[in-house]
Parts: C-alpha cells; structure tokens; sequence
C-alpha cells in the first residue's frame, strides 16, 4: 500500500521535476559555467563585485528597482482600494485599460516615454512655453523611472484589487469610532491588511524591474542599469564570460531580494480576515 | 469589585438627539425624515426587518453617514451633524466584530487609546480594567483568530468601551452567534449597560433581545418609525398589524361579526361548555417546556388557524376538539379600534 503511494508521488512529481532540471537548472548551471570560462577564469565573478563600473550599475538597478517597485506599490494600493471599492460606471473598462501595459514590449514603453520627456516631447513643449527652457528628461533614469513604473502597475494593481474585496469596510469604520484620524486608518488597518498582497506584488514588479531591457534600451545609451551592461558586454565588447558571470549575479540578487520578502510574508499575519 | 468598576467606567452618557434625519442611497429612500430622542443613559433598541432603516439610523448617529440636507444631529444639544465620527467619541460594536487581525487582544483593546496619545501606563490600567470587566483578562495575549465568537464580542465591546464613549452603537452584535451563546452574552451585555449608565442604541431584527435590552424600543418598517415605546407597550399595545406581528405571533379572526386579536399566550384551554371558542388541533409542535397548538376554530370566517401555546403536561393531541377562553383582561389595544 505504502509502496504503490510513493510510486504515485514520484509519478506525480515527475513533470516539476522534469521542468525544474531542463528550464531552470541545467541552463542555470551551463550559464555559472559560463561565467568562469573567460580569460581571467573564475575571476570574472569577484570582478562583479570589485569593479567600479559592475559595482555602481548593480547599485543603480537596486536602486531604480526598489523605488520604482515602492512608487508602483503606493499608487496601486490607493487605485486599487478605491476600484474595489466603489462601483461606477466604464468601471470594467477602466480596470482593463489599467492592465494594458502588459501587452506592450518594453521598446513601445520607452517610445511612450520619448513622446512625453523626449527632446520634441509633450513635457517639453509645454515647460518651454511657461518658462523658455526645455525639461528634457526621457533619457535619464528619470525617463526609465517612469517608463518602469507604468509597465508596474498593471502587474501589482489586480493583486491589490483582489485583497482590497477582502477587506472588511467594518475594520476602517471601528478604527474611526475609535478616534483614528484617516492616515491613522490607512497605517494601522489597511496596510496591515493589503501587506500580504503588497508583498507579492511588489516582489513580482522588483524582479521584473531587476531585469527589464527593452525600455532602457530604448530610452538611452548612457542609462548604466545591469542588463543594459549585460548586453554590452555581450555584443559590443564580445566578453561572453563577463556577460554571463553578470547575468548570474543578477538572477543571485533578485533570488535573494524575493526570498527575503518570501520569508517576510510567512512572518506577517494574513490580515484579511 | 463591580461598584469600584462602574465608578471609573461610568461614561457620561449623552442626549442625543435627531431631527428631520432622512437618508437617499441614489434614488433609494432608506431613511423618511425623522425625529428621534434618545435620553441619557437610556438603552434604545431598534427593531425591524432588514432594510428598515435602522442601521443607517444608527450610522448617521454614529457618524458614518450624513443625513440628508435639513436633518441635523445633536449630542447633548450641540449639533454633530457634520462631525466625523473620529471626533465624536462613540464606540461602536459590530456583528462581524470588526477585531483587527494584526493585532493581539491587548492591542485591540488599547488602540483606541493608543491614537487619543494615552500614556503607556495609563492605557495599560484602563485596558487591564476592561478586560477584568468582560473576564477575558487570560485573553489578552491571544491572537484574534484564536478567540471563539463569543471571545471576541467581548473583546469588541471591551475596545469600544475602553475609551469611554458618550454613546455605544451596537450593531446586530449578536447575530452571528448560535443561540446558546447569544443568551449568555445578552445577559452579560444587560449586566454591562445597566451598571454602566451608558446611552445605548441597540440595532436587532431579533424581537426577544429587544425587549430584554431596550429602556425603549423604535420599531422600524420602510424607513419609518411604526412605534416607539417601552417593550410591554410595544408587545401589549402594538400600534399596528405589523408591530404586533414583528414582536411576536399575533392571532387576529372574526367570529360571529367580531374580530378578536390575541397573543397565543393570552387563552386558556377551557372546558367547551364554558369556551369563548371551540376548535380542532390541525397541529402540535411539543418544544419541551410548553407546546404549540394550531386550532381551527369552528365559526371563524377566515380558515387561517391561530395559534396558542398551553403546558407540555396533559395537553391535547393532534384532531382533539377543545374549547378556549381568552382571558379577560389581556385583549390587546386595538381590539377596540
């Protein structure tokens, strides 16, 4: 009985296993491999971490990642609270048109951004009309910012909608009678509440953040963020090994920036009742 | 212990009162313009079927709705109306409970406290004070999805109360609660508002927890007021067929050109010879203490049977013939409208 149990299980586990080794491990470790294969061997790895230039644009990723994944998080946890809770109409089509940046590669982001901050862009025009001078900003991190957080949203606001229908309206409404002011509510209730969803949101949108190329692509030759790097090293300067050496770290990082917000979740208390 | 309790507990309650308070949803009239008194330290329970009225009359007292133009909220004569109900000082009690998942039964207790910038000593006195007044003082360390329901009403209405309201809004707190425990927590919630002196409002669908809290009932109907009275007015003298169908069984048939309305407890089982009416037992429910008879009376026009309750000892069986007698001095009001 026990043995025909496990055999059913090693059947069952078969095809994660199947997967997890041909997608995930196997090019995972050809990549590692990869990365100490250069001329300088398994230096190239340390180089990651001593270099200025690896040093300060990993820096930048993690930077650009972790503000927009806070920027995208505050401004879908308000626009989802308010969808969830109110009803009106064109409300479908407004939810759905929130989603649509998903469908758009990162080059048709970075395009966007370029018609709003580039040098004949929207921002532009109007600033050099009000005060002569042209506020140029698509080609910056500025100009990755906010094609970042754009391309975020979509992917954390339906997460946030779902826990925000969770939410029980009584839970504000006790906190109010019992003389909380309104950020007092939204610090001490609703927080609490969506932080489950706002953690797996927000890792979602890091991660994706971590490793978007087609909008900094795009947008600039002198915007420093890792996969940026990544594809230098690659094709213009041949340094197969660095790229990969890099790649790994890259993956290494978010791994470990997920893992960390993984371990956070099971600590918090799911607080939709 | 109770009496060194109440003095520090004792809230002052407060007056309040509601005037001209009517309420739209869209083109939805939930709430007629109404005019409503509720004395200090009073216990008012407003009774009715769901979409009466009475939770959004308990919410505009509250504060979680604002009337609409022209009806104006007073507190003790000061007029509340377009004050948040952050400023107003209530505690309020839910039928979910409303507890805070995030925190524990200590913090639920002292939150209240904690956003009015107590001190750490002293929320932690007042919040201790209260546990001991609901009994849960072994509790307080306890995460809010360890309670049991019955823990957890406590716990709400030891929150609500710990910063002293002017007013406790009560909001179905005990409906979703099985029947057993609904009793017990009655009783302790009589016990709570009586030592207290607290101004109450008491919103229920469920007519017997209504007549054992209310000071005064208001029974609600299509966003009006059908009655408001002391439980024995509204139970003996119902202003209409709906208050006296809503806060109990009420038998209404006309024999030989006269109506008769009677509560099921207000006749006797009589000899025949001797009976106001004679009838045929249709049906016998036994529910241990007494049991419930329907009775087809002979002569009555209408075919509906009424329904009485007579002690479980020697009663009739199912088709007997038996004679009842209204007893004299408990035929209702309107009989002689």
């Amino acid at each position: 009985m026990l043995r025909k149990d496990n055999k059913l299980h090693l059947l069952l586990i078969a095809p994660v296993a199947i997967s997890f080794l041909a997608f995930f491990l196997i090019p995972l470790a050809r990549l590692f491999l990869i990365g100490g294969s250069g001329e300088n061997g398994w230096l190239a790895y340390l180089s990651a971490f001593t270099e200025p230039r690896y040093i300060e644009s990993m820096l930048t990723t993690l930077l650009l990642s972790t503000l927009v994944t806070a920027v995208t998080l505050a401004i879908s946890g308000v626009a989802g609270v308010f969808l969830a809770r109110n009803q009106f109409k064109g409300h479908a089509a407004l939810t759905a048109m929130l989603t649509l940046p998903l469908a758009f590669p990162g080059v048709v982001i970075g395009f966007m951004i370029i018609m709003l901050g580039g040098r004949q862009g929207l921002v532009p025009t109007v600033t050099d009309w009000i005060s002569g001078e042209r506020i140029v900003f698509a080609y910056s991190l500025v100009g990755l910012f906010i094609g970042y957080v754009y391309f975020s949203i979509p992917r954390t606001i339906l997460t946030v909608m779902a826990a925000a229908e969770k939410l029980d309206p009584r839970l504000e409404e006790a906190a109010r009678s019992l003389g909380a002011k309104p950020l007092q509510v939204v610090a001490h209730v609703v927080v609490p509440a969506l932080y489950p969803a706002f953690l797996a949101a927000g890792a979602i949108c890091f991660a994706t953040a971590m490793g978007a190329f087609g909008t900094a692509f795009t947008l600039a030759t002198k915007i420093n963020v890792l996969p940026m790097v990544i594809y230098t090293e690659f094709t213009m300067q041949a340094n197969i090994a660095m790229a990969a050496a890099l790649s790994f770290v890259l993956g290494l990082i978010t791994w470990l920036a997920l893992a960390l917000a993984r371990s956070l979740t099971g600590a918090g208390v799911a607080a939709a009742a | 212990m109770s009496t060194a309790l109440t003095q520090k507990t004792a809230a002052a309650g407060a007056q309040i009162t509601l005037t001209r308070c009517a309420k739209s949803f869209r083109t939805h009239k939930a709430l007629q313009p109404l005019d409503l008194q509720i004395n200090a330290g009073e216990t008012l329970a407003l009774l009715g079927p769901s979409g009466c009225g009475k939770t959004t009359t308990l919410r505009i007292i509250a504060g979680l709705e604002t009337p609409d133009d022209g009806g104006t909220v007073m507190y003790d004569g000061v007029d509340v109306t377009n004050v948040p109900i952050e400023r107003r000082n209530v505690g309020m009690v839910f039928q979910s409970y409303a507890l805070f998942p995030n925190m524990n039964v200590l913090e639920n207790v002292k939150y209240g406290l904690r956003v009015r910038d107590y001190s750490a000593s002293n929320a932690n006195s007042r919040a201790s004070e209260m546990l001991a007044m609901m009994r849960i003082e072994d509790l307080a360390q306890r995460r809010i999805n360890e309670l049991s329901g019955g823990q957890r009403q406590r716990v709400a209405l030891a929150r609500a109360l710990a910063p002293q309201p002017r007013v406790l809004l009560l909001d179905e707190p005990l409906a979703a609660l099985d029947a057993r425990l609904r009793d017990v927590l009655r009783v302790e919630i009589d016990r709570l508002l009586r030592s207290l002196g607290i101004t109450a409002i008491y919103v229920t669908h469920d007519q017997s927890e209504a007549m054992a809290l209310g000071d005064r009932i208001a029974v609600m109907n299509n966003g009006v007021i059908a009655q408001i009275g002391t439980p024995e007015e509204i139970y003996f003298h119902p202003a209409d067929a709906f208050v006296g169908d809503f806060v109990g069984t009420m038998n209404s048939i006309e024999h030989n050109g006269k109506r008769f309305t009677f509560r099921p407890e207000d006749i006797d089982l009589v000899d025949p010879t001797s009976a106001t009416f004679t009838g045929t037992v249709t049906q016998r429910l036994f529910l241990g203490d007494h049991v419930q008879l329907a009775v087809s009376i002979d002569g009555a026009s209408s075919d509906a049977p009424v329904t009485i309750r007579v002690r479980a000892r020697n009663s009739p069986s199912l088709n007997d013939k038996i004679g009842l007698k209204l007893q004299p001095l408990t035929r209702l009001a309107r009989d002689t409208h």
